[in-house]
């Protein structure tokens, strides 16, 4: 059943009524998500494609219609309450797509969460698939096919490459899950791993980093412990000039840390396949898969 | 985003943070009078450029440092008409330098010990973190290499803030007594203050100075701005100084658009950090550099697309030019589209690879193919770096 998300999950979007929003929404349902509610304060009431209800709140649309994960689309400057009304919600996983947020908001949101059993992925991310059964997120869906590798990345195109070189030569994936470009986040690679470590529909995995911070490090580490499936990775970032942020807020080298050398040395050194380009992440893991 | 030292000391003066007395001054006339207002022979004048080492760096005209300590008035006047107006060149701003618009003329202090003092976003904890030195006005990477415990690191609860036990933590940890723990657990709490409500995510004091009549100063400071908080922050946009950065990425910033300029000569037009980040490697591992990092984002308009590729067709060290998306959000025909259109405004005299995947592909290729345009297509990311390379190199 893949992870995280599959036929049962119940979705509910958060800023369904803007532009982004309704767009993916959509995409969602097309896809074949089942989305069951919307959110956009002072909209009760209404409905979205002509079926799906909107609510004020996200407690109200969790008690009338059962959500357990919500997408938000909020705009950066209320992404963070977004959040953090979701989660006082109760709703199970919490995917959010906005770019922008600052980082004080992001540290609010985590002391906030501290004790509630919600799960957050992102924020500045494409979201989540399981390939044929639920898509929450603005990737295309037609490049994925259903299989038995996960991945997990901190970028958004860069994971629709290592999917499409998958599919291309026949290989599924599990489920794919972007966990995004900031330098504080819900779900890190390592819990991502856990997951996929756990999951007996998971078969191999793909982990895709980016220069600054120290997330595939300690990933690097748990697989060296405890992950006995095969695990290929690709880190981004190898000529980008240190002190810069590289478009992504935590794509950054400061201090001489946080450099993609250091990163694929930590991978070599747990057993991990390093892809040398971003050409060869399906390669790399289909050589594995042998 | 980065500020200018006179800047950052205005900065700390609005949250109550000591600093040494001094102004910003744009004519020699205005230099006099703020020294003449600080009164006493005890001066310093400092060029205003956002690159370190000002103090060993040579004007093209000849006149030498950045920054001179003065003990008159007059003298103050005299060496500010020789750095007004004149390029100054330091081993961090290349060979054309910067150009001097502002001083800053301010009290020299003289200093009993030198301490270091910053302020982080910590990834790991996920919160903001103290780092405290009693090894001030040096590098403290070499210390944190060499001397690990001379160096102090406390977390601090983004929600509870720096509390009056942590911050006489810290002043004891560098050997602060008396009145000087007093100075010191009052400005590291307006530090802190003024981190959390500028949204800062470096704030870096080196050195914080202990002077001879018992003072506790912020001498020198180096601050980063989240600039996904400016928005929040008018006072702090107001601060940037768009002479001090690459032209081209000024240009970009205009539309909205993520640019990096580098150095090499393959131009990358890209959707998505990651893998605009990826292009850039890729380009490398096939033998050639990159003219920049670029990313259009998911949500660009066909108009930000031509502007980007303006851009980069505009600039003169660009051999050939690599359009790779991968789209997602971005539409495949909405990048052709915004290529086109610039094309018609910018006359193309390099090279153009093209790589595109994902939504809406087919409209897109369809478009460039009946647009005539003389276009080197490649089928995935390798094959795209392998001819953007030989394109450059003439191969």
């Amino acid at each position: 059943m893949a992870v995280l998300v599959d036929k049962n999950t119940r979705l509910l979007v958060q800023g369904i009524t803007g532009k982004a929003g309704a767009f993916h929404a959509k995409s969602c349902m097309d896809y074949g998500t089942n989305v069951v509610a919307g959110v956009t304060p002072g909209r009760h009431g209404e409905t979205f494609e002509g079926k799906v209800p909107i609510f004020d709140t996200s407690s109200e649309a969790r008690k009338e219609t059962g959500c357990n994960a919500t997408m938000i689309f909020v705009p950066p400057p209320f992404a963070a309450d977004a959040i953090m009304e979701a989660v006082d919600a109760g709703i199970e996983l919490v995917i959010c797509i906005t770019e922008g947020l600052p980082v004080m908001d992001m540290m609010r949101v985590k002391t906030f969460m501290k004790g509630k059993s919600s799960r957050l992925i992102g924020p500045n991310c494409p979201g989540i698939i399981t390939p044929g059964a639920c898509k929450i997120g603005i990737m295309p869906g037609y490049i994925h096919k259903p299989g038995k590798v996960g991945i997990v990345s901190r970028s958004g195109t860069l994971t629709y490459e290592a999917v499409w070189q998958l599919s291309s030569r026949g290989i599924g994936q599990s489920t794919c899950i972007g966990i995004g470009g900031d330098p504080i986040n819900g779900t890190s690679q390592t819990d991502a791993i856990k997951l996929f470590n756990e999951d007996p529909e998971t078969d191999a995995m793909i982990m895709i980093g980016e220069i600054g911070g120290t997330a595939e490090e300690e990933a690097a580490a748990y697989i060296k412990q405890y992950v006995k499936k095969p695990v290929a990775a690709f880190i981004a970032g190898a000529t980008a000039p240190p002190g810069r942020r590289m478009g992504h807020a935590g794509a950054i080298v400061s201090g001489g840390k946080g450099t993609a050398a250091a990163k694929i040395e930590a991978l070599l050194d747990a057993g991990i396949a390093v892809a040398h380009t971003p050409a060869d992440m399906g390669s790399t893991l289909a050589k594995l898969l042998k | 985003m980065n500020i200018h030292e006179y800047q950052a000391k205005e900065l700390m003066e609005k949250y109550g943070v000591a600093t040494p007395k001094g102004k910003v001054a744009e004519t020699p006339e205005q230099a006099e009078a703020i020294a003449k207002e600080i009164g006493g022979s005890n001066l310093v004048i400092k060029a205003q450029i956002h690159a370190g080492g000002r103090g060993k760096g040579t004007f093209t005209s000849g006149f030498k440092g950045g920054v001179h300590l003065c003990d008159s008035p007059a003298k103050i006047k005299d060496f500010a008409s020789k750095m007004l107006g004149q390029t100054l060149v330091t081993h961090q701003t290349g060979p054309e330098g910067r150009l001097v618009n502002k001083l800053l003329i301010a009290e020299s202090t003289s200093i009993e010990k030198e301490l270091y003092f910053a302020i982080v976003m910590d990834r790991t904890s996920q919160s903001p973190v103290v780092i405290a030195s009693t090894e001030g006005g040096v590098d403290i990477e070499a210390v944190s290499e060499k001397t690990p415990e001379k160096i102090t690191h406390e977390i601090i609860d983004p929600a509870l803030g720096l509390q009056p036990f942590q911050a006489l933590k810290i002043a004891k940890s560098l050997g602060l007594k008396g009145d000087l723990t007093k100075q010191a657990v009052k400005l590291f709490q307006n530090l802190f203050t003024m981190f959390l409500k500028t949204d800062c995510s470096l704030l870096e004091i080196n050195p914080l100075v202990i002077t001879k009549e018992n003072k506790v100063l912020a001498l020198d400071a180096k601050f980063n701005f989240d600039d996904n908080a400016l928005y929040r922050h008018p006072e702090i946009v107001a601060y940037r100084d768009t002479a001090e950065e690459d032209p081209r990425e000024v240009e970009a910033s205009k539309f909205s658009l993520n640019y990096i300029g580098l150095d090499g000569n393959i131009a990358c037009m890209v959707n998505g950090a990651g893998l605009a980040m990826a292009t850039m490697d890729i380009i490398q591992y096939a033998g050639g550099k990159p003219a920049n990092f670029l990313d259009v984002g998911g949500g660009a308009s066909e108009q930000q697309v031509t502007e980007a590729f303006k851009i980069l067709a505009s600039d003169k060290n660009v051999k050939a030019i690599l359009v790779n998306i991968f789209g997602g959000i971005m539409k495949c025909d909405i990048i052709a589209q915004g290529v086109m259109n610039a094309a018609k405004i910018v006359k193309l005299e390099v090279p153009l690879i093209v790589r595109l995947e994902g939504t809406n592909v087919e409209e897109g290729k369809k478009l460039l193919k009946e647009s005539g345009m003389a276009i080197i297509s490649a089928d995935d990311l390798a094959d795209a770096a392998k001819k953007a390379v030989a394109a450059a190199t003439g191969k």
